[in-house]
Formats: C-alpha cells, sequence, structure tokens
C-alpha cells in the first residue's frame, strides 16, 4: 500500500467516527496544552524574577556581611552572626577602589512612623546619596537624600509611593515633618512607584541618611554595601578589589561575602528552571494517560473494525498494512491532538498574561517541543498494541460474524 | 430494465478476461494439470475438549475456467472449504497447490500476495466499508495492492460502468439497494482480475429477483474465463453450476466430476 493512501483510509477512518476521534483529540490536547500553560506559568516567574533582577542595576556588587560558604545565596538569608560587622569605614574604603563608580552603604530596620495622629510600622532603610543611582531608582516628587558627609546626615526623608499615601493621603507630602522613633524627619522627595523588588516593598520604604538610621536602631554596623562597577567588564574586578580591602580590614579574614548580580541570577534562573521542569513533568503525566486512552480508544476499535479488517485482509492486504493503517491513525489523533492543545495552551498562556500582566508567560520552546515531541510518541507506543491486535486478527473469525 | 442490464452485464467478462489471456497462470494452468489441486485437507478446530472436524480427508482437483456449486447441510464444512480455498484458512494437515505452486506453505504476506493477485471474494453480507463510497469500496484491493491513484481511477471507472453503477459511485453502502451493494462487492471482487471467484452465499440476502440478477452476473464473469466456486444451501442455484458437489460432516459425498454438465 502507497504512503499517501495509508494517511489518506487512516485519516478517513479517524474522520469515520467523529465522535471517538474528537473525544481522544480532547483528552491528547489536554495533555499538552497543560504542559504549555504550566511551563508557561514556570518560565514566566523565571522571566519576571530575572527582569527584576535586572532592573536593580547590571553592574551592582553587593557586599554581605558574614562568610557562606554555599555557593547559592539569597540576599536575604545571610543575616548571620558574624566576626566582624559591616562598617560606614568599609563603605568608604571601598568607594576609593579603582573599579568602583559609587557606593552606597544600605543599613535596615523597623521603626514606628507616625505623622499627625496616624501611625505604623515601617521598614527604615538608612542610606546615601548615591543609593538613588545604585539601586536605578526614579523619584515622583522632589529630590533624593543630599550628597553630605555620610557621617553626619540631615534629618530628611524619602518616602515609597505607598507610604507616602498611607501618611498623607491626598495631601501633598513634600515639606512635611514626620516622626520616626524619637527623631523628626522633614520629607524632601517621594519615589515613583515600581512594585516590589528584592524581597522588600520599596513602595513602602522609608529612607533615611545611613547615620541617622544607625543612630536610630543605636548600631554602626550596615546591611549591605552596593556598589557600582564602572561598567560590565570591571564587575569581577570590582569584585574582587572589595574582598582585598574588606580582607585587609577585617584583619586579613575574609568575613563577607560578595555576590554580584549574576552569581543571584544564576541561582534564581536554576531554581526556577528545575521548577519548570518539575511542572512541566507533572503535566506530562497527563500525557502519558491520555496514552493509554489512544490505547484504550484504539483497541476498541480494532474490535468494532472486526469486519472491516478480515475484509481488508480478504482482499490481500497484509498483516504490515493493516499494522500500518492502525498506527498511523493513531499518529493522526495525537498529532491532531497535539497541535489543537499547542493552540489551547497558547491561548491559555494569553490568558494568564491578560489577567496578570507583569507575568510574562510565554511557553519556552524546549517544553512546547517535547510536549509535540512526547504526545506523538506516546500515541504511536501505546498504538502499537492495538495495530498489532488488529494486524493478528483471523480473517475468517472477523468476516464470520455480522 | 433488465434488457439494459444484461447488455452492459455481459460487456465486463470480456474486459474482465482481456489481460488474463497473456498472464503467466493462463500457461500454468493450462500445461500443469489443474488450478486447484486439494491433497488430503484436514481442519480440525478444538473447542474446549471436543474437537470438530470441520474438514477431513479433502481430495479435491478444480480446473481453470470451472464452475462449481458446493452444498451441504449447515455444519458440514462448505464455508471452511472455500475459506481454506480463498488462504483466508489454513489447513491442519494436507497439501493445497494453486496453480502448481503449494500455498500452504507459504508466509502470511505472501498469502496475502496471493489473495491479493489470483483471489476474489464475494460474501453474503456483501462485506463493503460503509463509510466509503461505491467507488472507493471498488477501488480498496487496489489501493491495499498498492496501485498507483492514477491507474486506479480509470479501472474503477470502468468497473462502475461494467456494472451498472457509475450514478452510484459516490453513494454509501447504505444508500444502495441490496442489488447495488452485491454488484458494488462483485466489482470490488473482480477489479484486480482474479483468476477465481470465491461466492459464500451471494444471493442469501437478496430477494428472488436481485439474486438471478447477481447469479447472471457471476455466470457472465464465469464465461469470461474465471473459475467460480459458489457455496450454497439452495438447490436451484447449485444446480445451475455446471460441476456440483456435496458435503456432509467435512467430507465429500458426491462430485458431479470435473468438467461435468459444461456441454448443457
Amino acid at each position: 500500500m502507497r504512503i499517501r493512501d495509508v494517511f489518506a483510509a487512516a485519516a478517513g477512518a479517524a474522520a469515520g467516527n467523529p465522535l471517538r476521534t474528537v473525544l481522544l483529540t480532547l483528552a491528547m490536547a489536554i495533555g499538552v496544552a497543560a504542559v504549555v500553560v504550566l511551563t508557561a506559568l514556570g518560565d514566566g516567574a523565571r522571566r519576571y524574577v530575572i527582569r527584576e533582577f535586572t532592573a536593580l542595576g547590571s553592574n551592582l556588587v553587593i557586599v554581605l556581611p558574614g562568610r557562606t560558604a554555599t555557593g547559592g545565596v539569597n540576599p536575604g538569608s545571610a543575616v548571620t552572626t558574624t566576626p566582624r560587622d559591616l562598617t560606614i569605614e568599609d563603605a568608604r574604603a571601598v568607594t576609593r577602589l579603582q573599579a568602583v563608580l559609587r557606593v552606597a552603604p544600605v543599613a535596615v530596620g523597623t521603626s514606628e512612623i507616625s505623622v499627625g495622629g496616624r501611625l505604623r510600622d515601617t521598614l527604615v532603610l538608612g542610606s546615601t546619596a548615591e543609593f538613588l543611582e545604585v539601586r536605578r531608582f526614579t523619584l515622583a516628587q522632589g529630590r533624593f537624600l543630599p550628597v553630605e558627609d555620610w557621617d553626619r546626615g540631615s534629618p530628611v526623608m524619602v518616602v515609597g509611593a505607598k507610604l507616602r499615601t498611607d501618611l498623607f493621603g491626598a495631601e501633598p507630602a513634600l515639606g512635611q515633618f514626620v516622626r520616626i522613633g524619637d527623631r523628626r524627619f522633614r520629607v524632601v522627595g517621594v519615589l515613583a512607584a515600581s512594585g516590589s523588588g528584592l524581597g522588600m516593598n520599596t513602595d513602602e520604604l522609608a529612607i533615611v541618611p545611613v547615620a541617622l538610621a544607625q543612630a536610630m536602631f543605636n548600631s554602626n554596623t550596615l546591611f549591605r554595601i552596593l556598589i557600582e562597577a564602572r561598567n560590565r567588564a570591571l564587575l569581577d574586578a570590582a569584585k574582587s578589589q572589595a574582598i582585598e580591602v574588606l580582607k585587609q580590614r577585617h584583619g586579613g579574614e575574609e568575613d563577607v561575602t560578595v555576590i554580584t548580580q549574576d552569581a543571584v541570577l544564576a541561582t534564581f534562573d536554576r531554581l526556577l528552571g528545575t521548577l519548570t521542569l518539575g511542572v512541566a513533568g507533572i503535566a506530562a503525566i497527563s500525557l502519558a494517560v491520555a496514552g493509554i486512552l489512544v490505547m484504550n480508544v484504539m483497541l476498541v476499535s480494532v474490535m468494532q473494525r472486526r469486519a472491516e479488517i478480515g475484509l481488508m485482509k480478504a482482499l490481500g492486504g497484509s498483516s504490515g498494512t493493516i499494522r500500518r493503517l492502525f498506527l498511523v491513525e493513531a499518529a493522526l489523533l495525537s498529532l491532531a491532538g497535539a497541535l489543537g492543545g499547542y493552540a489551547i495552551g497558547h491561548a491559555g498562556a494569553w490568558v494568564i498574561r491578560f489577567l496578570y500582566p507583569t507575568l510574562p508567560a510565554y511557553p519556552p520552546d524546549w517544553a512546547v517541543l517535547a510536549a509535540l515531541g512526547t504526545a506523538l510518541v506516546t500515541g504511536v507506543l501505546f498504538g502499537v498494541m492495538p495495530a498489532r491486535r488488529a494486524a493478528a486478527l483471523d480473517p475468517v473469525l472477523a468476516l464470520a460474524r455480522r | 430494465m433488465s434488457t439494459a442490464k444484461s447488455e452492459r452485464h455481459t460487456a465486463a467478462p470480456e474486459s474482465l478476461a482481456a489481460p488474463r489471456g497473456s498472464g503467466p497462470q493462463g500457461e500454468v494452468g493450462k500445461t500443469h494439470g489443474p488450478q486447484i489441486e486439494l491433497a488430503g485437507i484436514e481442519r480440525i478446530f478444538r473447542l474446549g475438549d471436543s474437537v470438530v472436524r470441520a474438514l477431513s480427508g479433502i481430495d479435491l482437483a478444480i480446473d481453470a475456467g470451472e464452475y462449481l456449486s458446493v452444498m451441504g447441510p449447515s455444519g458440514s464444512g462448505k464455508s471452511t472449504l472455500l475459506n481454506v480455498l480463498g488462504l483466508l484458512d489454513s489447513p491442519s494437515a494436507g497439501h493445497y497447490r494453486l496453480e502448481g505452486r503449494d500455498v500452504t506453505t507459504l508466509s502470511a504476506n505472501e498469502q496475502a500476495r496471493v489473495r491479493s493477485q489470483r483471489i476474489g471474494f464475494v460474501f453474503q453480507s456483501f462485506h463493503l466499508v460503509p463509510r466509503l463510497t461505491a467507488a472507493e469500496n471498488i477501488a480498496l484491493p487496489m489501493m491495499l495492492a498498492g496501485i498507483a491513484p492514477g491507474e486506479r481511477a480509470p479501472r474503477v471507472e470502468k468497473a462502475l460502468a461494467d456494472f451498472g453503477l457509475t450514478d452510484r459511485a459516490r453513494h454509501r453502502p447504505d444508500e444502495l439497494s441490496g442489488g447495488q451493494r452485491q454488484r458494488v462487492a462483485i466489482a470490488r471482487a473482480t477489479v484486480m482480475r482474479p483468476a477465481m471467484l470465491l461466492a459464500d452465499e451471494p444471493t442469501g440476502n437478496l430477494d428472488r429477483a436481485t439474486g438471478e440478477e447477481v447469479m447472471r452476473l457471476l455466470e457472465d464473469l464465469h464465461d469470461g474465463g474465471v473459475t467460480l466456486i459458489m457455496v450454497t444451501h439452495d438447490q436451484a442455484l447449485g444446480d445451475r453450476a455446471h460441476r456440483k458437489i456435496y458435503m456432509e460432516d467435512g467430507a465429500i459425498r458426491r462430485d458431479s466430476g470435473r468438467g461435468a454438465g459444461q456441454g448443457d
């Protein structure tokens, strides 16, 4: 039998029982769609995180107190007991390095903030004028912290967009006085709304000069030192120079962790990539189920079409021809299901993107190819048994029925 | 109506017979004895503990171009004999030589090839594929044999015309009358120009008039040179054959003899 005829006959047989064909195609389509949608979600999350990190500024080097031996570091998880704290002096020493463009020391604490009668807890971040540039924040109103001696801060503050609304409502915020702990600050600027980044929601942040923050929290340690390298090529140089100078200052002991954004990014990339893979694996189970369904339906179909199979044998069809007919039919059904599922999956991903515009939920190419491939392979694999059974059918018995 | 049809029918055998004269088996059949030779054929079925001898000790020689009827009560083994002759069933013992070649030892694929090239089947219940049109049903054996679509089309066209089905070409079996269905089935059985036609109660599902029409069609094909072997219950139909075989309990009880009745 000619290959074209095999395909035409198999397609004809599939079309001859539309309900069966539609149900089978649907089962396969749901499996493929599940893979496409779930990997779109997983990969969307990965891209989202990467985008957030990139927003940090790509030449960023972050210094954390303490030495963590493990490679993957979450910047929020390294608040450990350290032999020697990071200080403003450390940060100042880093500014003198050749590969370094800007440095922003960061101290963090939670404090009560009040204006008028209103009172709330908020995250207070102490830093310097450089912070705005290093973190690539933009201001909605006013100015940022003034350029001044790091050890003497003026009592001014910059508030995040949400905090501004919470505290002042519709009233103008600039020039207002706010009490944090037992100190008074004048609001000089408001950050543009940016959403959350790096675990701390910048929209709810109050930023004050680092010296005042340290005084307020009664400590002289820093949470982080943010370093911006002169350019991307000098990123590694900035990293090693920073380690070198801090090691010298800490009595020859390398008790800090310096991470570049690339390292953090790679960790998240790996983490979320694995997650996506796991989710894809779970979704692939539905493909296997669909494959078993293909086998069942094809087996039933072989039984229903006994007379036809017997007839084809009587008319000179060889076992091989009949096996091929059923295999091709299973493959065509799987292909139709795979393509249908591909379309449904993309539609689903589109709906997710429509509902959550911040999440770039596009299915990765590898997942789409894997889903289509798995659908076809399972369809054909599970089609083998019914096809063999059809080919082995005794024509006399098959024709005797009816 | 009947005259128009019989004209068309007489045209059929000529066209089907024409290419066979030059075929290799024509000479084989003539020079090396009978076309079909069964020797010591046994067919035993096991149903649980009991053993059923559907065929026992069948010796039968059939010449090319014979017209033979097989009769006998139900369970006498006549259908089994037809299945063995058509290579649908393999004998438990004995030898079957078709055109000088022992076909019992052939592989399944080689047997399929022989069925495709040499044997045409006509069934009581027609066995048309319900989702295919008349034309597609007729083309089925050619498609299975791997004949190119370009060659299939004119042959289907001709078969439809020969059997008076041209205006029914695009109809599916459920839109055809019983007689038309059996004509489609016969067209399908002969489209590969087989050497023998095996008919199992070909008129069993038809009324008298339509049955008569189908019988004439088959006899016209026989006149064109095809060996016609027909299993039937109907004494009147069986008597039309030139050679009559009567079976009972899986054995041939009476055989009017090779070539018998060819003169009438």
